[in-house]
């Protein structure tokens, strides 16, 4: 096989992707990518990011369809194959890796088998010689036990692990393509720039060409040479990524980059001076079987300022909010309201206790009854707490839409035909309906789009101003903690590290964990994944 | 893992003792009793209350049920009160029948319906898998009986390939016994096939939305691979399920195909008893079936642990 640097080794003509429906997904987007070039896609949730990846592969999900275009594999257009030419040529010549590795691999068996599956069900390789391959793979990607590693089910490794196999599996048949399709966006930050670093060797290494999807910039930038703006489908500009990054020419590239510039600066919000704290948990630890997931931690939140509580996934923030609203009783300490000590338990706590406490979810698709209209999700809290009678629930409800800037008329309709965001709006309304004196928000835009995250996180601030609410914020995000949070508490394994002030907690000195997380970032500029590593190595 | 599947043991063997003691108090609960159906509408009430001291039907009903079930656990299920025969000396063979039939069934049906389900799911949508499907939804539509008297009319009166009355006796070798109950067994396994195989064929459709199976799709496998490799392993445990209670079926629910083939098993001995009003005959009856049901269903729920491999390989 030659291995010309200037050889167009994806083309992409006119690429039309449509559902079933009608919608058109793809909207005669080209592209070409040369060996050793990695391309980034870019684009809210919608774009048709995944669909081109996937559409690169001659695959399209169940209910669409790809309806025009030419797709070419080293000169070859894979598209007028039949089903066993596409198969043939699908891992063999073009490889996955997904968002989620822990969904994307099948519980069911050994990590090995699944790495070596490719090169022996296509003839390339004997199971001996895989295996080899495999473990050769491993020790590259930096995996712990390499000999071992390949013994594992899925459950049984770790996420940035799960990733690195996943990382294995695609390049287990040497494929001259890859397609990355959010490869690193369920890790945590710490994770997330060991694995960047690890994909950036794998693709420069072997000499592939690369897909890079993301909706992140900052992480795009590390590893593509150019960038492709998505919108609906369409295609709204490409160019070098220093070109994007730095002098974007479209009205929508220069939102995206500003927006995630807006995440990078230290603008910091003033520390309010404290009043008394209403939400309190004393040395409150939390315990899940025998594994202590909070321990002794004390925290408070008062009206009308943010504590925002940040940590890696498993840090244990979320049984944080549980010990505090009594979904997990803690079994030390004591968790107070107004100065009252309040029943470890959700069960014994009276109604007007649980009123003043309301709780906004990370997925708001999961938190609402989807055969439930608008008006009676919010209406059912000024019903349970206030009693109203209909026709002042009613009123009450289009107020709390105005509130979180929706429509009245939505109070008829079903949750289901929202987006993302609007579906969160629903769900601030309803915590605002029982008229609470803290709101505990558990990673309330990590599931949105990065401008209707903005959107939320202006609404929140501005409910904050004029309602006095007071906010226990729960984020992996440190961006966000900078611009909204009057107060940080960093966890980690159960424990809080650190805690103050967020001018103080992201100002040196750092506690040694804080500066690891707050370099982990990444930032807008191509050349940061290889000044951290330098300075780390 | 091994906690998980005691606990389940211990819930079966909780069941099987909660169902005794319904069993005992629903056949209190019947109008009449051995004693008037024995002596007959004449007897007067002195004779009737001789009669019953005699049998020992005086007594509580909860101090005959813990001699009942006592004496049920070392194996005693008493004696019939209408001939005084030794109740477990007459069932055990008829039981012995009952398994033989249900096991002959299941050999054919659960495989059949397992390939037959997992085919329907390789062809999803085309001819093969709805010919499948309605052949399915046919057998369970109609009644059992129907199915049986179609079969013996064409398989046993016109074609004269198999025997009509299935009767076995213990003489008979295990060939002669496979030929005899050839026609019931057939017409169980229609009865069965349709449940085990809709919700193979379901559960592993179901299971093709998971991302790990558009993996295996993108890592190039073909639709059977993906099928049977990628599919079936975490298809397993709602299949075992239905598996497990089509077989408790096979034994617990056969009393009409027994009566259409005079085949001497369990169930027709039952109905004699319910119509003699012979207490416990009706008992050890109902507690050999639920000691089936629950037994099938607890290995099942086990089974159904035992292929979970976040249980089997802890971290």
């Amino acid at each position: 096989m030659t291995r010309d640097m200037n050889e167009t080794i994806l083309k992409l003509t006119d690429l039309r992707v449509e559902a079933l429906s009608g919608a058109v997904l793809v909207d005669n987007v080209s592209l070409e990518l040369k060996r050793g070039e990695v391309m980034g896609l870019i684009g809210e949730s919608g774009a048709g990011k995944s669909t081109i990846g996937l559409a690169s592969m001659v695959y399209a999900r169940a209910g669409c369809r790809i309806t025009g275009g030419k797709i070419e594999i080293q000169g070859e257009d894979v598209r007028v194959l039949d089903a066993e030419g596409r198969r043939e040529r699908r891992g063999q010549r073009i490889a996955y890796i997904a968002q989620s590795a822990a969904a994307s691999f099948n519980p069911a068996h050994r990590l090995m088998d699944q790495v070596t599956e490719m090169p022996i069900s296509h003839g390339l390789m004997t199971e001996a010689e895989a295996q080899a391959w495999a473990l050769e793979l491993f020790r590259a990607l930096d995996l712990p036990n390499p000999d071992t590693f390949g013994n594992r089910y899925p459950h049984q490794v770790s996420g940035g692990q799960l990733q690195r196999a996943m990382a294995a599996m695609a390049m287990s048949c040497r494929p001259d393509i890859l397609v990355l399709d959010e490869p690193t966006t369920a890790l945590d930050v710490t994770t997330q720039i060991e694995v960047l670093a690890l994909l950036k060797k794998l693709i420069r290494d072997y000499n592939m060409a690369a897909l890079y999807i993301s909706h992140d910039l900052a992480v795009v930038a590390q590893v593509a040479d150019r960038v492709m703006v998505l919108r609906h489908g369409k295609m709204v500009e490409l160019g070098e990524t220093g070109q994007i990054l730095l002098e974007p020419h479209m009205d929508y590239t220069k939102a995206l980059v500003a927006e995630r510039k807006a995440a990078d600066k230290l603008a910091m919000i003033a520390t309010t001076t404290r009043e008394k704290p209403v939400l309190e948990g004393v040395d409150v630890t939390g315990i899940y079987g025998t594994f202590k997931a909070v321990k002794h931690v004390s925290i408070s939140v008062a009206r009308g300022e943010t504590v925002a509580v940040v940590g890696e996934s498993g840090s244990g923030k979320s049984s944080l909010a549980r010990l505090l609203v009594g979904l997990l009783p803690c079994v030390t300490g004591e968790v107070k309201l107004h100065g009252e000590v309040l029943p470890p338990s959700l069960k014994d706590r009276n109604r007007d206790t649980l009123r003043k406490v309301q709780l906004i979810y990370q997925q708001p698709d999961v938190a609402l009854n989807p055969r439930q209209t608008i008006g009676e999700i919010i209406g059912r809290p000024v019903e349970f707490y206030f009693n109203r009678s209909p026709s002042e629930v009613k009123a009450r409800v289009a107020e709390l839409l105005r509130l979180v800037g929706l429509p009245e008329d939505y109070a008829g309709r079903l949750s289901t035909a929202l987006s993302g965001g609007q579906k969160q709006r629903i769900c601030i309304a309803r915590a605002l309906a029982a008229e609470p004196d803290i709101i505990i928000c558990d990673e309330p835009t990590s599931a949105l789009d990065q401008l209707v995250a903005d959107e939320i996180l202006k609404l929140l601030k501005q409910l904050q101003d004029t309602l006095g609410v007071g906010y226990l914020f729960i984020t992996h995000d440190l961006g966000i903690v900078r611009r909204i949070a009057h107060r940080t508490a960093v966890m980690l394994q159960g424990e809080i590290i650190a805690q103050g002030p967020t001018a103080d907690i992201f100002a040196p000195p750092f506690h040694p964990y804080t500066e690891k997380l707050l370099s982990s970032v990444p930032e807008m500029r191509t050349d940061w994944l290889d000044e951290v590593l330098a300075k780390r190595a | 893992m091994l906690k998980t599947i005691a606990i389940r043991i211990v819930l079966g063997i909780i069941t099987l003792w909660a169902v005794s003691v319904l069993i005992f108090a629903a056949t209190e609960v019947l109008p009449g009793d051995v004693a008037s159906a024995i002596l007959g509408q004449g007897a007067t009430p002195e004779t009737l209350a001789v009669f019953r001291h005699e049998l020992g039907l005086d007594r509580p009903a909860y101090v005959r049920y813990l001699e009942w079930f006592f004496n049920a656990l070392h194996g005693d299920l008493g004696i019939a009160m209408t001939n005084k025969r030794v109740i477990v000396e007459v069932i055990t063979p008829r039981f012995m029948n009952t398994l033989f039939l249900a096991g002959y069934a299941a050999l054919i049906a659960v495989p059949t319906s397992v390939v037959l389900g997992i085919i329907a799911a390789i062809n999803e949508g085309k001819f093969i898998d709805r010919f499948v499907n309605i052949l399915s939804l046919m057998t369970i539509s109609v009644p059992e009986f129907f199915i049986a008297y179609v079969l013996i009319l064409y398989l046993a009166v016109q074609f004269e390939i198999f025997p009509s009355l299935s009767t076995v006796f213990p003489e008979m070798g295990f060939a002669e016994k496979i030929y005899t109950t050839a026609l019931p067994a057939f017409t169980l396994t229609m009865l069965v096939m349709a449940h085990m195989l809709r919700m193979t064929r379901t559960s592993v459709l179901s299971i093709m939305s998971q991302p790990y199976i558009e993996m295996a799709f993108l890592k190039g496998l073909t639709r059977s691979q993906v099928i049977v490799r990628h599919a079936l392993p975490n298809a397993a445990a709602p299949i075992i399920s239905v598996i497990a209670l089509n077989l408790a079926y096979l034994i617990v629910g056969v009393v009409v195909i027994e009566v259409v083939f005079v085949y001497p098993g369990v169930g027709q001995f039952m109905v004699d008893g319910v119509t003699k009003r012979d207490l416990p005959v009706v008992q050890a009856c109902g507690l050999i079936f639920a000691g089936a049901f629950v037994g099938l269903n607890t290995v099942a729920d086990v089974l159904a642990i035992m292929v979970n491999p976040r249980l089997r390989h802890p971290r």
